[in-house]
């Protein structure tokens, strides 16, 4: 059997190794030979395993590799079989689940048992002699580089590539002007014949535009949001817009609604005449990548921004007590109708949401 | 002391310990079986005497409340429920407030801490509901939900729609809980009695906003209760659920499990056999 010689060979195989960072004489490679400071420690000695010694345990060896096979082929059938046993076609929740988890243990079997028996058997059955492959040079012979540029010039000429200008031309020209889609196609994700900076700018709110509940689209009356209330809040007339239009619009439209004790307010002079008795509202995009607001706590007046922690006082203003926001939530200036229910005074005076190159002023 | 009495004992362990019969765990398990028993006995004694029925507007009930409060909530609250520096006025807060507070647990406070935490009732149903009553006598407010919107057959498409808008952000929109500023959190919904449900958002506990019956009518309050209990009800397909807790508990999971499987495969791999 191979073990006989198997020790012999591996030996042989380490005195090459040896002496193995040096050319052979003759070569004309760019094969660096170094002095290093760490000299080439050769290999470790040779480690016998239990199964080159013991041929009883070498072939339970080989019967656990055989054995894993086997358990990937029931693998592959359980999976089919599984298939069959739990059929999705009901729809149901529990069946969907025995269906992945089933189909799935078979093919992690198949897969796992390849895997390991094929890992198992390199390791314990297969010969084990250590051996090096030392690089080839990377530099080629001196024919062989001549005759590479030789092969450059007669494509040249053969083709014309140098010759006839205009096609060459004509080619780095269509090279050019190919990527040229992409730069309109990603214009397209903007709104066709709008600028998309006004529309940043500007959202649904207007003079008189009632606040309504999100999603019924109900106008709200002051006397309903009570201390401590929240109310999430879109425009008046957004739900009847066409779906793809209403989600844009919606995006920078909503609003948080919330009544504190007016005591508990600290507000700017010019920003006196926002609120109604206690009644704010705040946009709720954050400032910083766009997410909603909304975590609002009614003792604190915090309000949280769930992605990345930033926190806005709701008393003064919604600064920035935390976070990575860099500016306060735009503040609706709101007002209360003949009817009494909730305005808004104006649209927002700033962009909602985070920042962008245009934004500034 | 020695006298003869003692001597069986020890000789008798030895014997049992001889024959082997006695696993280690014998003890932790009896002990453990003892526990859970008289638990259970337990709380199949609370829930049966939970479904009282009172009168809530008899004055001997509110008169029994009145007496309850001073002797446990009047610390903090004042004895004419007016309030003090260590506990807000509670005029006006309803009786499904305090049915929210003292049924959960919450009240009488164990701590001042960022928030009042969920721990077993202290008090009785009936109890409970007698304290509700007085406070409810004070001044009107709130009070606790009539049991047919409570019963889970509300519109649970409506229901969701609604809870991912007012509540999901805070309590996961799988009703997991989650975290706010400074300790504070947003409990898990899962298992929570569909009433406390219900009062918790008419009232506004801590710090959770109110959502007042003109924000979010009754109906709309019971089809989210209904949307509740129906994903609770739901298997879980992809398998486990983690808490339902989204990229934390699951990003967690994948680096020690997922991960750690890899390395372990690794080391195997590269391994020399023996």
């Amino acid at each position: 059997m191979a073990e006989d010689t198997h020790s012999d060979e591996s030996k042989a195989v380490a005195g090459v190794s040896a002496s193995g960072s040096e050319l052979a004489p003759g070569t004309t490679g760019l094969a660096v030979i170094s002095s290093d400071a760490i000299e080439n420690p050769g290999f470790p000695p040779h480690h016998v395993r239990v199964t080159d010694e013991d041929p009883k345990k070498r072939n339970r060896s080989a019967r656990t590799v055989y054995s894993l096979f086997y358990l990937s082929i029931a693998g592959s059938i359980f999976a089919v079989a599984a298939y069959m046993a739990f059929p999705i076609e009901s729809g149901a929740f529990e069946a969907i689940r025995a269906n992945n988890l089933f189909v799935g243990l078979g093919i992690t079997l198949a897969l796992m048992g390849i895997g390991i028996g094929a890992v198992h058997w390199a390791k314990t059955v297969m010969a084990d002699a250590e051996m090096a492959d030392d690089r080839h040079p990377v530099r080629g012979s001196v024919a062989a580089r001549e005759r590479s540029v030789e092969i450059f010039k007669e494509a040249n000429e053969e083709s014309g590539f140098g010759r006839r200008t205009l096609i060459r031309n004509t080619l780095i020209g269509a090279l050019v002007a190919f990527p040229l889609p992409a730069v309109a196609l990603l214009r397209g994700l903007a709104p066709e014949g709008e600028d998309p900076v006004h529309l940043l700018k500007e959202t649904m709110w207007d003079t008189g535009v009632r606040l309504t509940r999100d999603p019924l689209g109900t106008p709200i009356k002051a006397s309903d949001v009570t201390l401590g209330s929240a109310f999430h809040v879109i425009p008046e007339g957004l739900k009847d817009l066409p779906h793809d239009e209403m989600l844009d619009a919606k995006a920078k439209a909503i609003v948080l609604l919330v009544r504190l004790d007016p005591n508990d307010l600290q507000e700017d002079e010019n920003r006196v005449g926002w609120s109604y008795d206690g009644i704010v509202a705040y946009s709720k995009v954050c400032t910083h990548v766009g997410c909603p607001v909304a975590l609002y706590e009614q003792h604190t007046h915090h309000l949280l921004c769930p992605c990345h922690q930033s926190t806005f006082d709701v008393t003064r203003h919604c600064e920035v007590i935390f976070g990575p926001a860099a500016r306060p939530l735009p503040q609706l200036p709101i007002a209360v109708d003949d009817e009494g229910y909730l305005v808004a005074q104006s649209d927002f005076t700033e962009p909602v949401g985070p920042s962008f190159w245009e934004r500034s002023a | 002391m020695k006298n003869p009495s003692t001597s069986p004992v020890p000789r008798s362990t030895k014997r049992s310990r001889k024959k082997g019969k006695r696993h280690p765990l014998a003890t932790a398990a009896l002990l453990l079986v003892g526990l859970v028993i008289s638990g259970g006995a337990y709380a199949a004694f609370n829930t049966a005497s939970a479904t009282a029925e009172i009168d809530m507007n008899s004055q001997e009930t509110i008169d029994q409340g009145q007496k309850l409060f001073a002797a446990n909530c009047a610390t903090c609250h004042n004895l004419d429920a007016q309030g003090t520096e260590n506990g807000p006025s509670l005029i006006g807060v309803g009786s499904a407030s305090v049915h929210f507070q003292v049924g959960t647990g919450r009240m009488p406070l164990s701590y001042q801490g960022p928030q009042a935490e969920q721990k077993p009732p202290q008090f009785t149903e009936e109890q409970t509901l007698q304290m509700a009553a007085y406070i409810a006598s004070l001044a009107p407010g709130p009070a606790i939900p009539d049991s047919s919107l409570l019963q889970g057959d509300g519109d649970i498409t409506r229901g969701g729609e609604l809870f991912r808008i007012n509540c999901a952000m805070c309590h996961n929109v799988a009703g997991a809980g989650g975290a706010l500023t400074e300790g504070k959190f947003a409990p898990d919904l899962n298992g929570v009695a569909p009433v406390h449900i219900f009062e918790a958002m008419l009232t506004g506990p801590q710090n959770m906003p109110v959502f007042n019956d003109a924000n979010i009518s009754p109906e709309e309050k019971s089809d989210i209760i209904s949307y509740l209990l129906f994903i609770q009800e739901q298997p879980s397909i992809g398998g486990f659920k983690l808490g339902s807790l989204g990229p934390v508990a699951e990003g967690l999971f994948i680096w020690i499990f997922g991960a750690g499987a890899i390395i372990a495969l690794t080391v195997w791999i590269t391994a020399r056999s023996n």
